[in-house]
C-alpha cells in the first residue's frame, strides 16, 4: 500500500465493524491458527484477555500451551521469547505497559535487537513485542507514557504503532510474519475499550480474511493542500477531527499523515507531502525533546529546508513526567486545542 | 544484606581456602586418582573414552594457554582464561547429545571445543574481528554471552520451543532434546538467572542449569553472592540441585549426563553446581593477586583436573608415558595452528558494519552505508588515504 491510498483502499469485502482491540486479537488468532510456531505470552493475557483487550478469546481458541500467563517477571518472558525465537518459534510477548520497559530493557535492546547482527546474520529473532502506550485516563507518570521515540532510536528492531482497526490487524499480521523483532505499540485510547474515552474511529470496517499492512509505509489519513500534519497513534484521530473542522470552517485544508511505522520511517511520504504543502505540523504524544517530532522535521530540513514557507510547529508532551491530576495531564497531551492552534499558526490564520 | 548478617563474618578475602573446608559433592575421581563409585551416578567408561577425556583436557588447556599468550603479544584484545575449569567444561560438553543445544558464557572454550567450533572462530571475537564467530545452528551452540546471566533466559526460552515442538519425553533417543544453560557463580545473583529458574520450574522445561562455581565474580568471592551453597538454591525453585567436584571430569560427565537425560525424558530442570576454581585471571585485564588470598591458588593446584586423570590412567594402565608424549606433541601442533590461525583472521571491511542490522535491506541503514561510502571515498579522491 502506498501513502496515497487510504487504509481501506484494499476494497473491503465486508462491512463488518470491529474495535481496534478485536481487530488486533483477530490478526493474532489467524496467524496462530495458520502457524503452530506462533504463541503469545505475557501477564494476564489468558483468561483476562489482556488488560487492554489485546488477546480476547485467544485462550479459549488455543489453550494454555499457546496463550501463556507468565510469572510476573518481564525480563524473564521477554528473554524467553528471544530464546524461543532463536529456536524457530515466532513468539509474541506482551509487555503490559511500555513504562515497564525499564525492568527488561537489557533483554530488548541488547539481545532481541542485536542477536541477528552479532551472529553475522546467522540467527534470526522473529518475535513481536506488544505493549500498551499512552495516557489520557489519569494513570500518572509510570503508566501513561508513549516512549516510541526511545525504541525507534535503538537499532535492530522495527517499530509499528497502529491507529485504526484495519491497521491494527494488518500490522499485527505483518509483524508476526516478519523475520525481524518488531515492537508493536498500541495506544489504549485507540482500542475501543468500554472504559476509555472512545474515538469513533476506534471501531471500523475490518476484512475477515488475513491481510498484511506493510511495515514502513505511512498512509494519508486525510488528504489536504494547505499544510501537512505528521502524526501517529491516537493523535491521528485528534488531528483528523481538527482538520475536518477547520476545513469546514474555511480556515485550512490540512493533510494528515499517519506514519503507522517509526522503523522503518517512511521519509518519502513525509517529504512528498511537505514539499507539496510547504507547511509542517508534527503531533506526537511522546516527549518533545530528542524524539519523533525532531526526526520528522529533520527529514524535511536535511533534504531541503527551503520548501518550508513557515516555521514548523511541534505539538508534543513537554519535557515533564506525565502529571496525575486530570487538568494537568490534559494540558500536556496533544489535544485538539493545541493541534488547532498549531495548524492556525503554520498557515498564518 | 549487611556484613553482620553473614554467618561467616564480612565477605572479603577468605581466611580459609574453600577447598580446605569440608565440601560435600559428587566425586568419582579423587585428587590422588582413586576411583569412587557413588551409587546414584554409575559410570562405566571404556579406555578410549578415558583417553579421550585426557586428550580434551590437555588440548583445551593448551588452546587456552596459547590464547592468553596471544593476548600478551597484542594479538587479542582480551581473553577470558579457563585455566582450572577444563574438567567442568569437558565433562559437561561431552555429556551433550548431538541434538542438544547449549548456551555458553564467554569463558566456555571447553564447550566450543566439544561442539567442534574452530579455535580461530572463537578467537575472532577476542581479536575484535567479529561480534560472534560461528553459526550456532551448525554447532548447536549459541554465541558467547557477554552480558552476565542473560543467556540463561534464552536457554529456557529455547527449551520452551523444544517443548512446543514435542521433542521431549518421546522415548526416542535421537529426538528427545535438552538445553544446557551455562553460567557462573556471580550470575546466580542476577535477576535473569533467577527468573529463568522460576519459568523452567513452573513450565517443567527441558533445561539443565550448569553453574561453574569458580569462586570469584571478578574480585568478589562467593560469599558475596550467597550464604548457602549455590546448589541448594534449586530446592526453593522446586527442582533438584546437585554439587559436583568440578575438577573431576568423570563426575561432571556423569552428573550432567544424568541431568540431561532427565530433562529429555520430560522430568524438568536440574541445577548443577560444578565446584571448581579459576586459576587464572577473570580476564587478561585484571590481576588476581589483588584479590586472591595467599595460598589459595597453591591449594587448588593440588586439585588439578588433569593431574588426577593422569594418575588414574597410570593406575589403570590406560595410558602410559608414550601416550602422554603423543598428546603433548598434538598439543604443540595445536599451539602452532592456533597462533597461525589467530594472526590470519582477516580484519572486517569497514562497510560490513552496516550488514545484518535487519534481516532484509533497510532504507535507513542503506542510507547510512551510502553516506559512509561517500565519506570514505572522499579521502581516496583527495589522495589522503595511505
Amino acid at each position: 500500500m502506498t501513502a496515497t491510498e487510504t487504509s481501506q483502499g484494499a476494497a473491503p469485502t465486508t462491512t463488518r465493524r470491529l474495535t481496534t482491540a478485536k481487530a488486533m486479537s483477530e490478526g493474532i488468532a489467524q496467524e496462530m491458527a495458520a502457524n503452530p510456531e506462533v504463541f503469545y505470552l505475557g501477564e494476564d493475557v489468558g483468561a483476562y484477555g489482556g488488560i487492554f483487550g489485546s488477546t480476547g478469546g485467544l485462550l479459549d481458541q488455543f489453550g494454555p500451551q499457546r496463550v501463556i500467563d507468565t510469572p510476573i517477571s518481564e525480563t524473564a518472558f521477554i528473554g524467553l521469547a528471544v530464546g524461543a525465537a532463536t529456536e524457530g518459534m515466532r513468539p509474541i510477548a506482551e509487555l503490559m505497559f511500555v513504562d515497564f520497559m525499564g525492568v527488561c530493557l537489557d533483554q530488548i535492546y541488547n539481545h532481541m535487537a542485536k542477536i541477528h547482527y552479532e551472529s553475522g546474520g546467522n540467527v534470526k529473532v522473529p518475535m513481536v513485542l506488544t505493549t500498551a502506550v499512552g495516557g489520557g485516563y489519569s494513570d500518572a507518570a509510570q503508566h501513561s507514557q508513549c516512549l516510541w521515540g526511545l525504541f525507534a532510536h535503538l537499532p535492530g528492531m522495527k517499530v509499528v504503532v497502529p491507529s485504526t482497526p484495519y491497521d491494527a490487524k494488518g500490522l499485527m499480521i505483518s509483524a508476526i510474519r516478519d523475520d525481524n523483532p518488531v515492537v508493536y505499540m498500541f495506544h489504549k485510547g485507540v482500542m475501543g475499550l468500554p472504559w476509555m474515552a472512545k474515538n469513533p474511529r476506534a471501531t471500523d470496517v475490518v476484512p475477515e480474511e488475513a491481510y498484511e499492512v506493510p511495515i514502513g509505509k505511512a498512509r494519508i489519513a486525510r488528504p489536504g493542500t494547505d499544510c501537512t500534519v505528521v502524526t501517529i497513534s491516537l493523535s491521528v484521530h485528534h488531528a483528523t477531527d481538527v482538520a475536518d473542522r477547520l476545513a469546514a470552517d474555511g480556515v485550512a485544508d490540512a493533510e494528515v499523515i499517519d506514519l503507522r511505522s517509526l522503523v522503518p520511517l517512511d521519509r518519502e511520504s513525509i517529504w512528498e507531502s511537505v514539499a507539496r504543502t510547504g507547511r509542517l505540523v508534527v503531533v506526537d504524544e511522546d516527549y518533545l525533546s530528542f524524539g519523533m517530532s525532531g526526526e520528522v522535521v529533520a527529514t524535511v530540513t536535511d533534504r531541503d529546508p527551503s520548501v518550508l514557507r513557515a516555521p514548523v510547529q511541534r505539538v508534543a508532551v513537554p519535557d515533564v513526567p506525565i502529571p496525575y491530576a486530570r487538568g494537568l495531564e490534559h494540558a500536556v497531551l496533544p489535544n485538539a486545542g493545541r493541534i488547532e492552534a498549531a495548524i492556525r499558526a503554520v498557515v498564518g490564520a | 544484606m549487611s556484613d553482620l548478617a553473614s554467618p561467616r563474618g564480612p565477605a572479603g578475602p577468605r581466611s580459609v581456602p574453600p577447598g580446605g573446608e569440608a565440601i560435600d559433592f559428587v566425586q568419582l575421581l579423587t585428587p590422588d586418582g582413586a576411583r569412587k563409585r557413588p551409587a546414584e551416578y554409575p559410570l562405566d567408561v571404556d579406555a578410549d573414552t578415558l583417553r579421550g577425556f585426557y586428550r580434551d583436557l590437555v588440548l583445551l588447556r593448551r588452546f587456552d594457554t596459547e590464547a592468553t599468550a596471544l593476548q600478551r603479544h597484542g594479538e587479542l584484545g582480551l581473553w577470558a582464561p579457563l585455566l582450572g575449569q577444563e574438567a567442568a567444561q569437558i565433562g559437561a560438553g561431552r555429556a551433550l547429545a548431538p541434538q542438544d543445544f547449549a548456551f555458553p558464557t564467554f569463558r566456555e572454550h571447553g564447550l566450543t571445543w566439544c561442539r567442534g567450533v574452530d579455535p580461530a572462530q572463537v578467537l575472532a571475537l577476542f581479536r575484535g574481528a567479529s561480534l560472534g564467530g560461528w553459526d550456532p545452528a551448525v554447532h548447536n551452540l549459541h554465541l558467547y554471552s557477554i552480558v552476565i546471566g542473560t543467556q540463561v533466559l534464552h536457554a529456557a526460552g529455547y527449551a520452551m520451543g523444544i517443548q512446543r515442538d514435542g521433542h521431549v519425553g518421546t522415548g526416542d533417543p535421537a529426538r528427545d532434546t535438552a538445553v544446557l544453560a551455562c553460567f557462573g557463580d556471580g550470575a546466580t545473583s542476577q535477576g535473569d538467572v533467577n527468573e529463568a529458574f522460576v519459568f523452567a520450574s513452573v513450565f517443567n522445561l527441558p533445561v539443565v542449569f550448569f553453574c561453574q562455581n569458580n569462586q570469584f565474580a571478578i574480585s568478589e568471592p562467593n560469599q558475596r553472592q550467597s550464604r548457602i551453597p549455590l546448589y541448594r538454591r534449586a530446592s526453593g525453585f522446586g527442582f533438584p540441585g546437585v554439587r559436583v567436584d568440578g575438577n573431576d571430569v568423570l563426575a561432571v560427565y556423569a552428573v550432567t549426563r544424568d541431568a540431561l537425560d532427565r530433562a529429555r525424558r520430560g522430568e524438568g530442570p536440574t541445577f548443577i553446581e560444578a565446584y571448581t576454581y579459576r586459576m587464572g585471571a577473570h580476564t587478561t585485564s585484571d590481576d588476581p593477586s589483588r584479590y586472591r588470598p595467599t595460598g589459595e591458588l597453591e591449594h587448588w593446584q593440588q586439585l588439578d583436573p588433569i593431574d588426577r586423570l593422569v594418575e588414574y590412567l597410570l593406575l589403570t594402565q590406560t595410558g602410559d608415558e608414550r601416550y602422554f608424549a603423543e598428546i603433548a606433541a598434538e598439543a604443540d601442533a595445536l599451539g602452532v595452528r592456533v597462533r597461525e590461525a589467530c594472526r590470519s583472521i582477516p580484519n572486517p571491511l569497514p562497510e560490513s558494519m552496516f550488514d545484518h542490522v535487519h534481516v532484509e535491506p533497510h532504507a535507513q541503514v542503506d542510507a547510512d552505508r551510502a553516506w559512509f561510502r561517500a565519506y570514505q571515498s572522499s579521502f581516496e579522491t583527495a589522495g589522503g588515504a595511505a
